[in-house]
């Protein structure tokens, strides 16, 4: 981890008629760096990630990602940048080579660095025997690992992971982390949201939204300690139960 | 005391037998109490869920609710039981209180007759009565899910994954709100991915492909454990788990919170000096070594081994 920042936020708002769902965050996060996004449901988190990977305009305030201007530079703001959500990734009916191939062609890769990258990987998660098959077919911590890899496939600078890890066994949600860990390790910055929170304790700052605004933001250790508790979920408890917005 | 269902040898497979979803579970689950099934998605939960609340056969064996047959006596069992199925199922179309109303007739009551068993829930969606129930947050849903399935006041109460991609503060109040329910006598059998979850129940059973793995009390599994847990720290946590994959006599590391756990064999364990030394000559900075007591996660990692 350097000090690059590789998103900066300055007083990033977003505004739906009268209802402020992002008011004024400002933050940085730096390059190789585990991020954590944490609030409670409604506090936020979704709209801030879209903005930030150019999908929604800001009402007010600026962004940064990888250099570029999340007003004004969009579309190559989405070339920087991967995403992996629980709830949409890969497409079922595609096979896993089929996605690949897929998600690689969009951010333009060439054939030929698809092929060779893609073999590699595919021997890395030990798919050998399953890369005909349809994504749909494969049991779901698979799935979790391979829309992870293609998500990064790229090389992204920044890598938006939106709850990617439900529903799996607790050694399975593990090996996924295992592999952000590695990720981050190569430089790639993670910016994760989770309702785990032994999973905000792997993150190696995390930022708790209530009400749309920041309400902490720091290294889980001194979280824990400056609000006196044991533990990452008795913190969350502690702000989110504070929340005045009805959801 | 009482058993309120009885599973015996239940089988159930899909696609013509290709999918096994069940192979061979029993279990019984006693009256009044919490019984959790924990496991990850197509460990077979809701295949259980389902036949226990009479809308699917097995293909062998029995499963039994307070001593009738699920298929056999389904009309006299369903009056009793109350179903919340992991994916959001009422009307999306009608209103909260048309929900609730709806659920009610059904099972030939009125919201005001057992109101007092939902008023604690039923308080905070009230200023949303009149909102339909697709455009609810998921914890309101949730927690309208939840009334419906209890406004006939059953006898037991059948979650699936009722806290599915909830927060955790909304988890922490349906958990204060199940003990209740508990409490007044209703049995619940809930499933939870949530390893905090699990430590709430008063047994539980893990569930993976199908099978039973353990079933016992929260307190048991643990005590139940027997191998030595190092939790560890350094510096670098990627480094750290790098280098504790190639540690001699390990059985196997995970992260785990702030710390990895490195579980040492119980035949042979490691001396937390000797994992120290280790770490150090992997070049490992800011080391921190202690032995930490087994939870709920680590003995169903260890049955997963």
């Amino acid at each position: 981890m350097t000090n690059e920042p590789i998103i900066e936020i300055r007083e990033l708002t977003k505004k739906f008629g009268n209802f402020t769902a992002v008011d004024h965050i400002s933050f940085e996060v730096v390059k190789g760096e585990i991020f954590g996004f944490l609030g409670a449901n409604g506090a936020g988190k979704t709209t801030a990630m879209r903005m930030l990977c150019g999908l929604s305009t800001p009402t007010s305030g600026e962004a940064k990602v990888a250099g570029y201007d999340i007003k004004t530079q969009t579309e190559k703001v989405k070339r920087m940048i991967g995403y992996m959500s629980q709830k949409f990734s890969l497409y079922d009916n595609l096979t896993v080579w089929e996605n690949l191939e897929f998600y690689a062609g969009i951010y333009g890769l060439r054939k030929k660095e698809i092929r060779e990258k893609g073999e590699q990987l595919i021997i890395q998660l030990q798919l050998q025997d399953s890369s005909n098959k349809l994504v749909g077919s494969l049991p779901l911590g698979w799935k979790q690992k391979l829309a992870f890899s293609i998500a990064i496939f790229h090389e992204p600078a920044v890598v938006f992971l939106d709850e990617p890890t439900g529903g799996v066994d607790p050694l399975t949600r593990r090996q996924f982390w295992e592999m952000i860990y590695e990720a981050a390790h190569r430089g790639i910055t993670v910016f994760a949201t989770t309702h785990y929170m032994d999973e905000a304790e792997y993150c190696d700052r995390v930022c708790i939204m209530v009400d749309g605004r920041v309400a902490a933001l720091d290294s889980p250790a001194k979280l824990r300690a400056s609000f006196e508790v044991s533990s990452m979920d008795d913190v969350f408890y502690q702000l989110a139960r504070a929340a005045t917005r009805v959801e | 005391m009482m058993e309120i269902v009885r599973i015996d040898h239940l089988v159930k497979t899909y696609s013509k037998g290709s999918v096994q979803a069940l192979r061979d579970v029993s279990f019984s689950v006693n009256d009044g109490e919490i019984f959790g099934l924990i496991g990850p998605d197509g460990a077979g939960k809701t295949t259980l869920f389902r036949i226990i609340a009479t809308l699917l056969t097995p293909d062998t064996g029995d499963a039994n609710v307070l001593g009738l047959d699920t298929i056999k006596d389904y009309q006299k069992i369903r009056p009793q039981m109350g179903y919340m199925p992991g994916r959001f199922s009422l009307y999306q179309d009608l209103t909260v209180h048309e929900n609730l109303s709806f659920f009610a007739t059904v099972f030939g009551t009125t919201i005001e007759e057992n109101y007092d068993l939902i008023r604690d829930i039923y308080v905070q969606l009230e200023p949303f009565q009149d909102r339909r129930a697709g455009k609810l947050s998921g914890g309101m849903k949730q927690k309208l899910a939840l009334c419906c399935a209890l406004i006939h006041k059953p006898r037991i109460l059948l979650l699936d994954e009722p806290t599915t991609g909830v927060d955790p503060v909304s988890r922490k109040e349906f958990w204060v709100i199940l003990q209740r329910l508990k409490n007044i006598g209703i049995t619940i059998i809930v499933a939870t991915p949530y390893m905090d979850e699990a430590a709430q129940c008063d047994r539980i059973a893990f569930l993976q492909n199908g099978k039973i793995l353990k079933l016992d009390t929260p307190q048991n599994i643990v005590n139940a454990y027997g191998d030595k847990i190092w939790a560890v720290k350094a510096a670098d946590m990627f480094q750290l788990i790098t280098a504790l994959r190639q540690a001699p006599r390990l059985l196997i590391q995970y992260a785990f919170g702030e710390y990895v756990h490195a579980v040492s064999d119980r035949n042979n364990p490691n001396s937390s000096q000797e994992l120290e030394e280790y770490l150090t000559s992997e070049g490992l900075k800011n080391i921190v070594i202690h032995e930490t007591a087994p939870t709920i996660e680590d003995s169903f990692i260890q049955l997963l081994r």
